[in-house]
Order: structure tokens, then sequence, then C-alpha cells
């Protein structure tokens, strides 16, 4: 099922939660929303379920407009951050609920069927008599979704699915509902602050900030071609230097950097910690390292440039580098925008 | 040997043993003296003069009145006191509207007034000089001195003990779980009770047990409603007090033994309802985060 975001305006009290958001899922695309708090996707993800209603402009659902259409009627599965898994009642009680009072009438069998296929779909074969309070974290939010997918819904949201587990569980879960998507085909949207996360299971990732989107696009297209400073700071570590553009390229103190479409004037060059390159000798930015840290795959080091900004890179592990070490960074990738 | 080296280790804090001993032998001393002694004066006492007149005391078609009247007022203020406690722990919890915090202190008010006040106060508004004294009377509808106000003075003194019970649970349940059931196409009654009521219910139960107790026990309020007629008005309470000053200890007190055996009820109602998690702060629901949410990354 298609679904198409229109013109939508959230407003809560005096807050502007949503500001004019269109937004379009193909059916069967598994689509994040990815932002910082505040950022309104979540407000976003209620909106499609019917949890909230929209002040403003029009949810479509394939042809039909799903703007005032109640949640209990929208056809939606949805999965808590907390799980919302009913505590007095069985994991298979949990699935069975949706189908127990669903207008549509099921025979007992066919539900109890249903059970037994979506208990291995989520792979928790054997504990369907269990109570929420007697599994982990993990299982639970396998319970939900199952729960969730069996009333077959059009539309399967997801609000931050994996944000109250450890990070192990996490890309386990990852994994598995990409799996799991591939499988069912069903249109999906997730929430989450998590840019790996996003960056790692979704088709498309929907950027976020103060209620509009910033950006949108693959992993790939908003990675390498991210259209502001807040969505390269936002998707991963990025060295910040202040630069000058004049003519297309941009020169910051001891480098310069192609800049096309850059507009004259000050401006701000953001670059990997994995694009840069130390060198003892010059010619780069003329800096002197504070602190190295040390990790399995790498050595990730702290400097400080000669203008007074730190910059992080990583070298390799067997480079010789010590604290107080004068030398010169060079930027092999960078982006530049107009400082703001 | 570690005898003597664990003897010359100072004290833990607040654990001198002569601070101890004292605390625990001031607190038995005080509770034995104000609360155990005058309980076992009341089973003495009621059967000072033998089974026989404990007996013919509660056989006293007066004092069965007054058992009668008071088991029919808890079976009325109980269950409506129930629905306006779920109703307006429901509405605090779940809703956001202008005067939620005003109605979160006009809830409590019966506990921080004396019962007397209200008595006082219904007379004022139901009584034959009251505000509404004229119309009822044209309709001829009595209120006090009669049921009807017995009932609502035991109802105002009982109107916060279920709400109170339930309003803390209930904003730590947040919304998720209504809204879940909802979403899974479940109507608004069905997700009350199979979602909402079940995970409520020990605590709806506390404060079921608790208003119960309290609206047979009702004295003050129900005192100045009820106008004190002999097998017609006269509540346990009441009873009691006119055995009382009648002279008739033995009755008096065995009809406060009936109100004691209640009491006793009460309390084990409420350890094994404790037991199950009912009347203190609760353990983190399922729906609220086991792990504090993570921040988000710069």
């Amino acid at each position: 099922m298609k679904i198409r975001l229109d013109h939508v305006v959230k407003t809560f009290n005096t807050f502007r939660a949503v500001r004019d958001v269109s937004l379009e899922i193909e059916s069967g695309e598994l689509v994040a929303l990815l932002g910082p708090s505040g950022s309104g996707k979540t407000t976003i993800l209620r909106m499609v379920a019917g949890l909230e209603f929209a002040d403003g402009g029009h949810i479509y659902f394939g042809d039909q407009d799903a703007t005032d259409i109640p949640v209990r009627d929208r056809g939606v599965g949805f999965v808590f951050q907390h799980y919302a898994l009913f505590p007095h009642m069985t994991v298979q009680e949990n699935i069975a609920f949706g189908m127990k009072v669903s207008k549509v009438k099921r025979e007992k069998a066919a539900i109890a069927a249903r059970v037994v296929e979506l208990l291995r779909l989520v792979r928790l074969e054997g504990l369907g008599d269990r109570f929420p309070a007697q599994i982990s974290g993990g299982q639970r939010q396998r319970v939900a979704l199952a729960r969730a997918l069996a009333v077959d819904p059009k539309v399967l949201l997801l609000d931050e699915p994996f944000g109250a587990l450890d990070a192990a569980v996490r890309r386990d879960l990852r994994r598995w509902l990409r799996e799991i998507h591939d499988e069912l085909g069903i249109t999906t949207l997730f929430v989450t602050h998590d840019q790996e996360e996003a960056l790692d299971l979704a088709d498309r990732v929907v950027i976020l900030n103060e209620g509009q989107i910033v950006q949108q696009g693959t992993p790939e297209q908003v990675c390498r071609d991210p259209k502001s400073a807040f969505v390269t700071r936002f998707l991963g570590d990025a060295n910040r230097l202040s630069a000058e553009v004049r003519g297309g390229v941009a020169y910051a103190d001891g480098a310069a950097i192609a800049a096309e479409g850059v507009a004259n004037g000050a401006a701000e060059i953001y670059a990997r910690p994995g694009d840069l390159d130390w060198s003892a000798a010059g010619p780069g930015i003329s800096a002197s390292v504070t602190r190295v840290l040390d990790r399995p795959g790498g050595r990730r080091v702290i400097a400080v440039t000669a203008a007074g900004e730190h910059v992080e890179f990583d070298v390799e592990p067997e480079l010789a580098v010590r604290a107080g070490d004068q030398g010169f960074v060079t930027l092999r990738r960078a982006q530049v925008f107009t400082a703001s | 040997m570690s005898n003597a080296s664990s003897a010359r280790k100072p004290p833990r804090v607040g654990d001198q043993p002569l601070f101890r001993r004292l605390l625990i032998g001031i607190v038995l001393v005080v509770g034995a003296l104000l609360i155990l002694a005058p309980l076992i004066v009341i089973g003495v006492e009621a059967f000072s003069e033998g089974w026989r007149v404990y007996a013919s005391t509660l056989a006293d078609p007066d004092t069965r009145h007054a058992i009668f009247l008071t088991v029919v007022t808890a079976l009325i203020a109980v269950p409506i006191n129930t629905v306006f406690g779920i109703a307006a722990a429901w509405a605090i919890t779940k809703f956001d509207f202008p005067g939620r915090r005003f109605l979160l202190v006009v809830i409590e008010i019966p506990f921080s007034i004396s019962p007397i006040v209200a008595g006082v106060a219904y007379l004022f508004v139901y009584g034959l000089q009251g505000f509404f004294g004229p119309l009822l009377e044209v309709y001829d509808i009595k209120i006090l001195f009669a049921l009807p106000g017995i009932i609502l003075a035991s109802m105002f003194v009982t109107a916060p003990f279920v709400a109170r019970e339930l309003i803390p649970l209930m904003q730590a349940q947040g919304r998720d779980l209504e809204e879940s059931a909802t979403s899974l196409g479940a109507s608004g009654w069905r997700t009350f009770f199979s979602v909402t009521l079940p995970n409520i219910k020990w605590a709806l139960l506390y404060g079921v047990v608790l208003c119960n107790a309290r609206v047979m026990g009702e004295f003050g309020a129900v005192s100045v409603v009820s106008g004190n007629i002999r097998g017609q008005t006269n509540t346990l309470p009441l009873h009691i007090e006119l055995l009382y000053h009648d002279y008739q200890a033995a009755g008096a007190f065995a009809s406060a033994s009936i109100l004691a055996v209640i009491a006793v009820f009460t309390i084990i109602a409420k350890v094994a309802l404790e037991r199950q998690g009912a009347g203190r702060v609760r353990r983190p629901a399922l729906s609220t985060p086991a792990v504090p949410a993570v921040e988000p990354k710069p």
C-alpha cells in the first residue's frame, strides 16, 4: 500500500511539531524517519497510524484519503518503543488479541494456526505460554511485531523499535527485521534517532529537523551527498574547519578543496575522520596531537590545529604517533557549506 | 579474635545499640497501649456477660436493623464510589484538560476535612432551611434523616479511596496499552474490559476494600444527617454510641466487636492484595522504559 503525506501540519499547544511535511512511501518500501529528538518524526508516524490527527494537510493510503480514519479502522500495525505488550496475557494471547477483537470473525482453529505461524516467523516457537515479564527485551519486541502482523496490516509502523535494547541485540534484530520485510513485502515506516540503524535497514532515509524534511534519499545518496551541514553532522562524526570560498575553491589555513556552487565568503569544511591524512612533513594544516585513542581496528588521533580547531582522524594501527607530536593534516575528501 | 575485632568497629549510622533498643521499645509500648489494648478490651467486654448476652444483643431488632442499614449503605455507596473512582482516575491520567490539577485536589478534600463538616454542609444543602429544602419538600423527597442522606454522607467521606489507588498506577502505565489495543482493532469497551481493567484490578480491589471499611465505620458525617432514629436511621457505629449512652456496655461492645471483625478481615484482604502488588509504589510497568532512552548523537 502506497502512503502519501500531503502538506501535513501538527501543532501541540504552541509547539509546531510538524511543519508542512510532504512525503511519498512506495508500496513495499522500507523507509526510515531519522532525526534528533523533537524533530517531529514520532509525531509523523503517529499521524500515519491515526494515533494523532493532523491540523492541516492530508494522508493518503493508496488513493483513499485516510486523514480522518480512526486508528481502529485504519488497518495499520503499530509497534511501540516499549513494546506495550499486555502484561496479563501470554505471548500467544497477545498475538491472538487483534484477531479476536477484529470485526472480521475468525474461527478459533484459524486463529490458533495463525499464532503458531507467527511464532515461527518471529522465531519464538515454544515461548507461546510465557508472560511478557518472563522473556527478554528482544523477545518482547519480536512478540510486539508478531502481534502487529497478526491482523494483516496494510502498513507496518515502528516507533524506535530497537531503542530500548542493548547494542548486540539491536544489530541482530535489525538484520532480522530486514529479512522479515523482504519476505512479507509489507510497506514499512520506522522512526529512529540512530543514524546507523536507519542506514543499515532502510531502502530510503528521510532526515528531519525541527518538524521539516531536510533531505531524503537512499542511504548512499544521503551519505555521499549531504545537502546541508546539519545532515553531514547528524549522519556521523565530522570535523568542522573554518574556511573561505573564492571562485569555487574553499581555502582553509594550509588546505584548499574544490567547492563548486558555494557562494564566495565565509564557509565551513566538513570532513569525516576517515577522510583526513596525517603526515609529519607538510604541506597541510599544521596541527599538534593532544590525545591518541587506541581501538581494535585502528588509532583515532585527536589534534588541535594552529587556528585552534579540534580535529579527529583515524590512522593505521602501526603508525607511531604520540600526544605532543607536531605534523600536518591533509583533506582527502570533504563537503563545503556556506557558514551558518 | 574476629569477634574482638568486629566489636571495635564503629556501628553503622543510626545503629547505636542503645538508640535501637530505646526506639523499638517506645514503639512497642505505645503501639500496645494505643492500638492493641482497646481492641482486646472490646473482645473481653463483649463477652463479659457470657455468650448468651452477646448473642441476644446481636439478636435485638434494633441492632439487627443497624447492621442491615450499614450493609445496605455499603452496597450502594461502594459501587458508586468505585465507578466514580475509575472515572476520575481515567480522566486525570489519560486526558489533558483545563482544571485537571484542580480535580486532583478536589478528590483529596474528603481526606483532609473533618467528616462532621461534610455532615453539616449536607444539612445546609438538603435540610428544610437548606438550599434544596423547599424544592425537596414540595416533591416529598426525604434525603436527610433517611437512607439517601446516610449514603450521600458516606460517599462524600469515601470518595477518594478508589481514585487515589488508581491514579499513580494508571499514570505509570500511560496510554500505550490502550493505544495498541485500539490499533489492533479493539473497541473502547473491549479495550477497557480486556486491557485496562485486568491491569488495574488489584489496585482497584485494594481501594474498594478500604472504601468499604470506611463506609461501614463512618460515624461523624452520618451522625449529623441520619437523625439517629433507632430502628430506622441508625447505622452500626451510631447504634454503638446509643447503646453506650444507655449504659448497655455489653451491648455496645458486642456491636463494636462486629466492626472490629470487619476491620480484621479488611486487614487480611489488604495484606493479600498488597502481595499482588497493589497499594504501594509500583515496580516500573512493562510499558515504561526499562532502560533510559538513548540520547540522540549530535
